[in-house]
């Protein structure tokens, strides 16, 4: 039997619907719309998971769940190592979203990542304490930094609300998931470098540690994969 | 890889501190985060292990023994002064995109040596130490030196916000080489529109301002000429034995005079070396080997690694390092050096007898 782990709620799960029936694969919930089992209809030998996408990494290295959709941000945040735990199937066309670095609108002196290291040791001087980053994508943001050279920086967890944290000033600049900018906007923010920290978008992985490779071959192989 | 093997190597080292005048001291394992944080930034934190006490805040796994003896000095010692410690550190290992085979080890014994002292002698004193202890193991000693590489930053003809902002950044190479690049040209001007959007946050307008003021006033500055950036880029190069990069230094410093005080400093050094029964032949000089260690590092830097071995970390690094202690100090500095040994890459080698 393979364990197929899909995000329980919202859109996410809409889409995830929608996107294994157009492969022929119906999954639907059991019950009432509370009840987190599932249904799969169209295929032999697939048990339907129902999960927080959140989670769904973890149990995806554990080897709980032989497939999973979830975010490619997810994956490279929360396992190290990821390509010895998972392996994408296929890219699913949906969940788009950019991992960016966003400071003030109101900085007309911060057009790259160049200007943002100079602000960063400006500030630090001037304040006593290095520039915040107020993120929940701590590891993804440390190495793009780092890869960058950029010092002079702390990043500061912020698990809901990023975008509210500057004007809160509990944090100088965030790193986030956006897609449409509109919240970004709103709370008088502006992106900056030219390529996002990490292009992201739903993708269905394989687990390398759940094993049964023939079965879930043979399941990619109806899904036409 | 058995631990009381270690530890007896461990020990082993120790004694040889102590014969050396060290005073054993014991830091906390636990350490407060916030002081390492502010010193190493991201750095430490993703590399240290940290984390929540109800009273005390953020702690941190003892990522290095430094901190907390320079700490331990400042308080209550007096120059000159030298103390030998020998415990575990902690350092995450994120491997990124692909988990090794066999992951390095996160908990590990560190046997370190630091003199304060205003003498002339402690970089040599430090480094024939660590060269004595280490010398059955017939590993590979690389010698660096901050300090000429900064005095030749500053002798760039360069103006003070320009130089400022070399020095700060010459520990991390692409972007201080992205900087020198910029001084190499004449600046783009900069259109600094208003976005018409409502200020938001800590940093406040007279902070920008002043910024855009320094960019203004960087566009009158002359490119930096050609022949400065090859010479710094040649001085920056050195890398031979000993006896011949110090040859190629002293030609250097007839084209940048203000590099011949640290070579001669250097040269002494090295002399003292020579004296204590060192073959300076089979030490070899590398000019840019300080700025790929620890930021603080300021002077002479060193580290001895294991021939053959590149996926290895070296067996000792070490160092002085006033800077650190200026920081940490609050305006009073003492002059620093010192150095660490892995016994359980000692152990590895098969031990020092």
């Amino acid at each position: 039997m393979i364990r197929l782990g899909v995000p329980s709620k919202g859109r996410l799960m809409e889409q995830s619907f929608d996107w294994f029936a157009a492969r022929g694969v119906t999954l639907s919930r059991a019950g009432s719309d509370r009840e987190y089992a599932g249904r799969v209809e169209g295929a032999e030998n697939v048990a339907l998971v129902l999960l927080s996408a959140g989670e769904i990494p973890r149990e995806l290295r554990a080897g709980r769940i032989h497939l999973g959709v979830t975010g490619i941000d997810l994956i490279r945040e929360k396992l190290a190592g990821w390509r010895s735990h998972v392996e994408e199937v296929a890219p699913m066309g949906f969940g788009h979203a950019d991992l960016i670095l966003a400071v003030p609108a109101c900085w007309s002196d911060c057009e790259d990542l160049d200007d943002f290291a100079t602000i960063a040791r400006d500030f630090r001087a001037a304040h006593g304490f290095r520039l915040r980053i107020a993120t929940k994508y701590h590891r993804l943001v440390r190495a793009w930094l780092s890869a960058g050279e950029v010092a002079d920086y702390q990043l500061v967890d912020s698990q809901g609300a990023t975008e509210g944290t500057v004007a809160n000033q509990t944090a100088e600049a965030i790193a986030d998931i956006t897609s449409s900018g509109a919240t970004l906007r709103a709370n008088h923010l502006k992106v900056i470098a030219a390529e996002p920290i990490l292009r992201s978008q739903a993708v269905l992985f394989r687990s390398l540690a759940a094993g049964d490779e023939g079965e879930v071959r043979a399941f990619a192989a109806r899904l036409g994969l | 890889m058995s631990k009381p093997g270690k530890q007896a190597i461990g020990q082993q080292i120790l004694a040889a501190f102590r014969a050396a005048g060290a005073v054993e001291v014991a830091p906390d394992i636990l350490l407060p985060a916030e002081t390492l944080l502010d010193l190493y930034g991201e750095d430490i934190r993703a590399r240290a292990y940290v984390t929540q006490d109800p009273i005390r805040g953020e702690v941190m796994l003892r990522p290095d023994f430094t901190v907390p003896v320079v700490q331990m000095h400042m308080e209550n010692g007096a120059e000159p002064a030298r103390y030998c410690y020998l415990g575990e550190v902690f350092r995450k290992q994120d491997h990124g995109d692909t988990q090794p085979a066999q992951p390095r080890d996160n908990e590990y014994l560190q046997a370190g040596f630091e003199l304060f002292a205003r003498d002339a002698d402690a970089d040599a004193e430090v480094f024939a130490l660590f060269h004595g202890i280490l010398a059955p193991l017939r590993l590979q000693a690389t010698m660096g030196d901050m300090d000429l590489l900064m005095d030749a930053v500053r002798a760039l003809p360069l103006s003070g916000a320009r130089r400022a902002a070399l020095l700060h950044h010459i520990w991390r190479p692409g972007r201080f080489s992205r900087l020198l690049d910029r001084f190499s040209a004449v600046a783009a001007p900069r259109i600094f529109e208003d976005p018409g959007a409502p200020w938001t946050g800590l940093r406040s307008p007279d902070e920008m301002q002043a910024r855009i003021a320094r960019l203004q006033a960087d566009r009158a500055e002359p490119p930096l000429p050609a022949e400065s950036v090859a010479r710094l880029q040649r001085l920056f190069a050195v890398q031979a034995p000993a006896p011949q990069a110090l040859a190629e230094l002293r030609q250097l410093a007839g084209e940048i005079p203000d590099i011949a005080d640290a070579v001669e400093r250097l040269a002494a050094s090295l002399s003292r070396l020579a004296a204590r029964g060192i073959d300076l032949a089979t030490i070899r000089f590398d000019a840019s080997h300080g700025r790929h260690t620890m930021e603080y590092y300021d002077g002479m830097t060193f580290s001895f690694a294991t021939p053959g071995r590149a996926d290895w970390p070296p067996v000792a690094t070490g160092g002085r390092y006033d800077a650190l202690t200026a920081v940490l100090g609050q305006g009073r500095s003492i002059p620093a050096v010192g150095g660490v040994i892995r016994p359980g890459l000692v152990h590895e080698l098969g031990g020092l007898s």
